[in-house]
C-alpha cells in the first residue's frame, strides 16, 4: 500500500531504494536506514530514500519475483532468495558469496515463550512435546518462521535420539500438541499473547523478546511471560542479496550494495543487536551477552544439506509434514 | 413532435451490448481464462492429482459445507431481518438498516480478528461457552460463524426491495378470502420471495465459498480439520506452486459456476411460473 503511494509521488531529487524484507525486521530496518542515508549523505553528498516493504517472507519473495521492483531483498531464509533466482534469475546465482558470512549479516533463534512463572515446567524441547501441553506454532506450509520451529525441533530430537525415525515422531508428537496454525509468526504470538491459548509458543528469539517487552510496558514492568532458552536450537539465517537485475537497471547497484555493506559494520551490527537479532560480529555479540545467553546451535547446512533439500524433504507436498497429518487422522 | 415508441432501438442496443461484452472480457473472461491457461500447465493427470490429494478433498467438503450451513442460517434470518425492516416501524430503524451493510465496507480481515477476539476461549463470549464445552474460535463452528457475518447483507438486500414492491393489500385480500396467517405466507407471500430469496442466498453461499481473510483467524488452519480451500491456495503459492494453485482455483470455479448456474436455471424457472 504505502509502495503504491509512494510510487504516486512524483520523483524528487532523492535516490529512492526499495528494501523488501519479511515481518519481524520493521522496526530494525527503521533505524537502519534512519543511519545509513545519513551516512550515504555525509560520504557521497547525495540524499537517498529508503522504502520498506514489510509481510511473510514467503509473499514478499513472491512479489519480487512477480514484479516489485526491490533493490535489495532481506529476507528469512534462504530458500525464499533460491526462489527469486530459480524463477526469473532477478538475483545472481553466486548470491551467498557477495556477502561475508554466506550473505547473512544477522541470525536469530527459536527460544520458547511460557506463561508467568512457567506453570508446565517447560525447560526444553522435551517438555514440548509432553501430552497436555499446548504448543503455538504457525503453519510450515505458509510461514518461514513455522519452518525454522520445524526444523529447531527435528534437529534436536535427530541430535538427541539419533534416527531420522525418531525425530519424526518427536515433531509428530509436537504437532499433536497444536491447536491452532496460524499463517504467520505474528499471527501465532497474537493467539498465545493476547487470545491466551496454549502453554508453549515457539517464537524467535526477538519476536519473543519483543512480546515481553510490550507485556511489560502494559503491565508496569511486570511481565506476564517468560522467555525459556532450550539447550540446543537452530540457527535461523537471514540472508541478504542486491537484486542484480533490477538494481542495474535502475542505476542503484553501487547504493544498494553499499546499504547491505553498512548492516556489518560495527554500527550495523550494533543496531542489529538493539533490536534482538544475533550480530555476526563475535565483538558485538560479546559486549551484548547479556541479551543473548549462550545456546548450542545447529545450522540446516549440517541437518539436511542446504534449505533446499529441506524444503523438499519436509515441506513440500507429500513430505514429512504432510505425512504427520494424514497419519494422525488414521 | 413525434413520439419514439420504440424506446430502445436497435443502434443503442448495439452499443450497449459492445461495452457490456467489452466490460465483462477485461474484467471477468481474460482473468479467468488465464486461469485456465496457468492451470493447463498440470495436464490433466496433474490435475487428477491435485483433486485426488486427501487435504484438498476434506477443504473442499469443508468450504461448501460451511458456506452451505452459513448461507441456510443468512437464509431464515436474512429473511426475518428484511421482514422487520420493511413492514414495522420502530425507533432507531435507519440505524439498524444501515448496520447490514457492515459486513460489505469492513475489510474481511478485522471482521475475522474482531470474531476470533470474541469467540475465543478467553473472549467474551468464548468464555462463557468454553466451561460449557462449546468450543467456537479454531473449529469449523467458528468457520460458519464468519461465513453468516460476511454472507448476511446479500440476502437482506435482496429481499428488501421485493417485499417493499408487495403491497399491503395482497395480505389483507388474502385474509378477507379466508386464508390464515399460514395460508397467507406460503401461498401468497413466499411465492413471490421465493425468487429474490433464493438469488441473496446464492450469493451468500458463494461468497462464503470463497471467502479468505475472515475465516483464516478464526478457523485455526489445522490441515484436514479446519483448513479452508482458499488457504491451500496460498499454502500452494508460498511454496511457489503455481500450476497447482490455479488448479485448486479452478476446481472452486467450475464448482461454483455450475452452482449458480443450477440456481440461476431453478430461479428463472420458478419466476416464469410465477409471471
Amino acid at each position: 500500500m504505502t509502495l503504491v503511494l509512494a510510487s504516486l509521488v512524483p520523483i524528487s531529487a532523492e535516490e529512492p531504494l526499495l528494501n523488501v524484507s519479511f515481518d519481524p525486521t520493521r522496526e530494525l530496518y527503521e533505524d537502519v536506514n534512519k543511519q545509513f542515508i545519513e551516512g550515504w549523505k555525509k560520504k557521497t553528498g547525495r540524499s537517498l530514500q529508503i522504502q520498506q516493504s514489510h509481510g511473510g517472507s514467503g509473499k514478499q519473495a513472491r512479489a519480487v519475483i512477480d514484479g516489485l521492483e526491490a533493490d535489495v531483498v532481506t529476507l528469512a531464509l534462504a530458500y525464499d532468495i533460491d526462489s527469486i533466482v530459480d524463477h526469473g534469475g532477478l538475483v545472481s546465482k553466486d548470491w551467498e558469496k557477495a556477502f561475508p558470512h554466506h550473505s547473512v549479516p544477522y541470525y536469530s533463534t527459536v527460544v520458547f515463550l511460557v506463561r508467568k512463572g512457567n506453570p508446565k515446567g517447560i525447560k526444553d524441547w522435551n517438555d514440548v512435546v509432553k501430552p497436555g501441553v499446548g504448543v503455538i506454532t504457525p503453519n510450515p506450509k505458509t510461514s518461514g518462521g513455522a519452518r525454522w520451529n520445524y526444523l529447531a525441533a527435528w534437529g534436536f530430537a535427530k541430535k538427541k535420539y539419533g534416527s531420522e525415525e525418531k525425530a519424526k515422531e518427536f515433531v509428530k508428537a509436537l504437532y499433536r500438541n497444536t491447536s491452532v496454525l496460524d499463517t504467520g509468526a505474528r499471527g501465532s504470538t497474537t493467539t498465545f499473547v493476547q487470545r491466551g491459548i496454549g502453554d508453549v509458543l515457539l517464537a524467535w528469539e526477538n519476536e519473543a523478546e519483543l512480546a515481553l517487552s510490550e507485556s511489560k510496558k502494559a503491565n508496569g514492568g511486570n511481565s506476564q511471560f517468560e522467555v525459556i532458552y532450550p539447550t540446543s536450537s537452530i540457527l535461523a539465517e537471514t540472508p541478504v542479496a542486491i537484486v542484480e537485475k533490477v538494481a542495474r537497471k535502475k542505476g542503484t547497484w553501487e547504493v544498494a550494495k553499499a546499504y547491505l555493506e553498512f548492516l556489518y559494520t560495527k554500527e550495523g551490527q550494533q543496531t542489529i543487536a538493539k533490536h534482538f537479532f544475533r550480530p555476526i560480529d563475535e565483538a558485538v555479540l560479546k559486549s551484548n551477552s547479556s541479551k543473548f545467553p549462550k545456546v548450542k546451535l545447529f545450522d540446516v547446512r549440517e541437518l539436511e544439506g542446504s534449505w533446499k533439500t529441506a524444503h523438499k524433504k519436509h515441506f513440500a507436498d507429500g513430505g514429512i509434514f504432510d505425512g504427520i497429518y494424514s497419519e494422525a487422522k488414521k | 413532435m413525434k413520439l419514439n415508441l420504440r424506446p430502445y432501438s436497435k443502434t443503442t442496443f448495439g452499443l450497449s451490448l459492445g461495452m457490456t461484452v467489452f466490460y465483462l472480457s477485461f474484467l471477468v473472461i481474460v482473468p479467468l481464462s488465464a486461469l485456465f491457461l496457468k492451470s493447463a500447465n498440470l495436464g490433466w493427470s496433474g490435475l487428477l492429482e491435485v483433486f485426488s490429494e486427501d487435504r484438498i478433498q476434506k477443504a473442499l467438503w469443508l468450504s461448501f459445507s460451511a458456506g452451505g450451513a452459513a448461507a441456510a442460517i443468512n437464509l431464515v434470518v436474512g429473511f426475518l431481518f428484511a421482514w422487520v425492516l420493511v413492514r414495522y416501524e420502530f425507533p432507531g430503524k435507519k440505524i439498524l438498516d444501515t448496520l447490514v451493510d457492515l459486513p460489505f465496507t469492513l475489510p474481511t480481515a478485522v471482521a475475522g480478528i474482531a470474531l476470533t477476539a470474541i469467540y475465543s476461549p478467553n473472549g467474551w463470549i468464548g468464555k462463557y461457552l468454553d466451561p460449557l464445552g462449546i468450543k467456537v474460535a479454531y473449529t469449523p463452528l467458528g468457520i460458519v460463524i464468519a461465513l453468516v457475518f460476511i454472507g448476511f447483507p446479500f440476502v437482506v438486500r435482496t429481499v428488501q426491495p421485493v417485499l417493499e414492491e408487495l403491497p399491503k393489500e395482497l395480505e389483507e385480500s388474502a385474509y378477507c378470502l379466508g386464508a390464515n396467517r399460514l395460508q397467507t405466507f406460503t401461498r401468497v407471500l413466499f411465492p413471490e420471495i421465493w425468487p429474490s430469496l433464493l438469488a441473496g442466498t446464492s450469493m451468500a453461499f458463494a461468497r462464503g465459498i470463497g471467502e479468505y481473510g475472515s475465516v483464516v483467524f478464526i478457523s485455526g488452519n489445522l490441515p484436514g480439520k479446519t483448513e479452508i480451500l482458499p488457504l491451500l491456495i496460498v499454502t500452494k503459492l508460498e511454496q511457489y506452486e503455481y500450476a497447482k494453485a490455479t488448479g485448486i482455483a479452478l476446481l472452486m470455479l467450475v464448482l461454483s459456476f455450475s452452482i449458480m448456474l443450477a440456481i440461476n436455471f431453478f430461479q428463472s424457472r420458478s419466476s416464469r411460473r410465477l409471471g
